[in-house]
């Protein structure tokens, strides 16, 4: 169950988009992103759907993969549709019923907000996480981040908490299956009862878990020092990052991308709001 | 080997003693005592011990992951008493340490990656990295692999992937901490060929901590423990002809020895120890031979 969960993890692979320096794929996702929150218009959407489409082809990442990343957060994207819906005053009244009152305006918006919650999750798992290693991603960051160093920020320290983070998802949420069967043999159930029952049993999961991560971190703390991790001093790295003419391309697409949502929100041809 | 001038043992440890740090310091039993022992260049050795025996604690030592309370630890005759912190980073370089639970060790995500921490952390340069990650790769046989997160990989290639990430360093030892006990039987031969292999063609010396007597056949010396102290050390011969004193400790010689063990103490006299299947086998068949044409 828990092994389908694919948001944030990293499918390895060969494609355009998994070649492509990670420190542009973190600024293209920016620029992805803040389009996004700039997009008033259903064309602009649009355009920004199309991009993600485009780059999705260029990842290789079966779709059935990114469909399974949707999954965690279907919750959160019902619950903010309905919320815009229900709470969005407008001037066309399209629907009363009691207290509830739809405006023509807040089905608009609980359609935009849907839309912009998913294609900002698989985007953002398509542009990082899904197709650069995190050990990649931390050094992108880290890279992006260093001239945060000179006012003392750790950027080193917190890029391998990142990495170390990122490397054991996979290891804890098999241990939480292990540990989950093993309380199923000794008679736990979790999938009984009310909301409070359900999350009490979650007690004796979370417990052994907490206790096996702790052994985890002492045992890979002592394997780190004796392969001379010292911290980001004199360390080097077996690839060097080089900005690539394909690099500043993608770069300047992402500022098109936004400039272009920007300009999409004056047309009137779409449904401002 | 016998030398008429005996050359300077790559790891040595004098009277070396150890006890973890207690709450309450009244019921301390220390984890080693008094432990010496000499490790030369390109030596296959064997820790061998039970559970509890302060092996793994005595490994640890050996890195100055802990450093000992009385005692010492002297690389290529030089003690490693108040090492400044890059003599240390040197001693670690040089003596690689491959632990039990294959999970706990590895630190990225991507094989390639992994392997490249250890020479990334010593700074060396970029390309030279490129070349030790792909040739330490080739050394574990995981070439195919390089692109692969470890998550994905069974408990043996896990194994081999922290030894090639201990290769790129250029140790000179690699000590392997329990390294087979997590491991399936294929997984467990993965594990010891390519230490035997490491040791025989790239001369590397291999300190091998077990409590598998198949394992301590393959070495060139073996070292029994028991509570904390050293109680028996040897060729593999020497060491197991002590049956008694291994069973006492709670191990037992290779199932070869124990089988002839129980046929001498059924009257037979079978030469003891025999290690391989292939010479037990041989010297029941002799012996039933003999019976036969007596008989």
């Amino acid at each position: 169950m828990l092994k389908d969960v694919t948001l944030g993890q990293f499918f390895p692979g060969t494609s355009f988009l998994h070649r492509v320096d990670p420190r542009t794929k973190v600024l293209l996702s920016l620029c992805y992103i803040v389009a996004l929150f700039c997009v008033k218009s259903a064309l602009g959407m649009l355009l920004c759907a199309l991009t993600l489409v485009s780059f999705h082809a260029a990842s290789r990442i079966p779709l059935r993969t990114v469909a399974n990343g949707i999954k965690p957060i279907l919750f959160i994207l019902i619950f903010t549709f309905f919320i815009n819906l229900f709470w969005t005053r407008g001037e066309t009244l399209l629907l009363s019923w009691k207290f509830i009152r739809i405006y023509r305006e807040g089905v608009v918006n609980a359609l935009m907000m849907a839309v912009r919650i998913l294609l900002l999750v698989t985007g953002s798992s398509i542009f990082l996480t899904y197709t650069t290693s995190p050990i990649m991603l931390t050094d992108a960051l880290e890279q992006l981040l260093s001239p945060l160093k000179k006012i003392k920020v750790p950027v080193h320290d917190f890029s391998m908490m990142m990495t170390i983070a990122l490397r054991f998802i996979p290891t804890l949420i098999e241990e939480t299956d292990r540990i989950m069967d093993a309380q199923r043999a000794r008679g736990a159930s979790f999938s009984t009862g009310g909301l409070i029952k359900r999350a009490k049993a979650l007690i004796p999961i979370l417990i052994p878990l907490f206790v096996c991560a702790f052994k985890r971190a002492d045992d890979l703390a002592v394997a780190m020092e004796c392969r001379c991790y010292r911290g980001g001093e004199g360390r080097t790295r077996m690839t060097v990052l080089r900005f690539s003419f394909a690099d500043y391309l993608l770069m300047l697409s992402g500022a098109a991308l936004i400039a272009a949502v920007i300009l999409l929100n004056r047309v009137p041809l779409g449904i401002s709001l | 080997m016998p030398n008429l001038t005996e050359p300077v043992p790559l790891i040595e440890t004098r009277d070396l003693s150890y006890t973890y740090p207690d709450d309450d310091p009244s019921d301390d039993v220390p984890a080693v005592k008094n432990v010496s022992l000499k490790v030369y260049e390109g030596e296959h050795v064997a820790l061998l011990g039970h559970n509890g025996s302060g092996k793994s604690t005595l490994a640890k030592l050996l890195n100055q992951i802990l450093v000992p309370q009385s005692g010492e630890v002297l690389i290529d005759g030089k003690s490693c008493r108040d090492l400044g912190e890059d003599d240390l980073f040197d001693l670690r370089k040089n003596i690689g340490m491959v632990f039990q639970n294959p999970d706990n060790q590895l630190v990225a995500t991507v094989v390639e990656e992994d392997i490249a921490f250890g020479p990334e952390n010593l700074g060396v340069p970029s390309e030279e990295i490129r070349r030790r990650v792909d040739e330490a790769l080739d050394a574990v046989g995981m070439r195919e692999y390089a692109k692969t997160s470890p998550h994905m990989l069974s408990g043996g290639q896990k194994q081999r992937i922290a030894v090639a990430g201990i290769l790129a360093m250029m140790p000179r030892c690699i000590i392997f901490d329990e390294a087979t006990a997590m491991l399936d039987p294929s997984g467990r031969e993965e594990v010891m060929e390519t230490a035997c292999r490491l040791n025989r063609e790239r001369g590397i010396t291999v300190i091998n901590i077990t409590h598998r007597m198949s394992e301590a056949v393959l070495a060139d010396r073996v070292y029994v423990m028991h509570e904390g102290s050293m109680i028996l050390s040897g060729t593999p011969r020497e060491v197991f002809s002590h049956i008694e004193t291994l069973r006492s400790v709670a191990l037992e010689a290779p199932a070869e020895t124990e089988l002839l063990y129980s046929l001498n103490r059924l009257g037979g006299d079978f030469p003891l120890p025999a290690l391989d299947a292939d010479l037990c086998a041989d010297l029941i068949a002799q012996r039933y031979r003999e019976t036969k044409d007596h008989g």
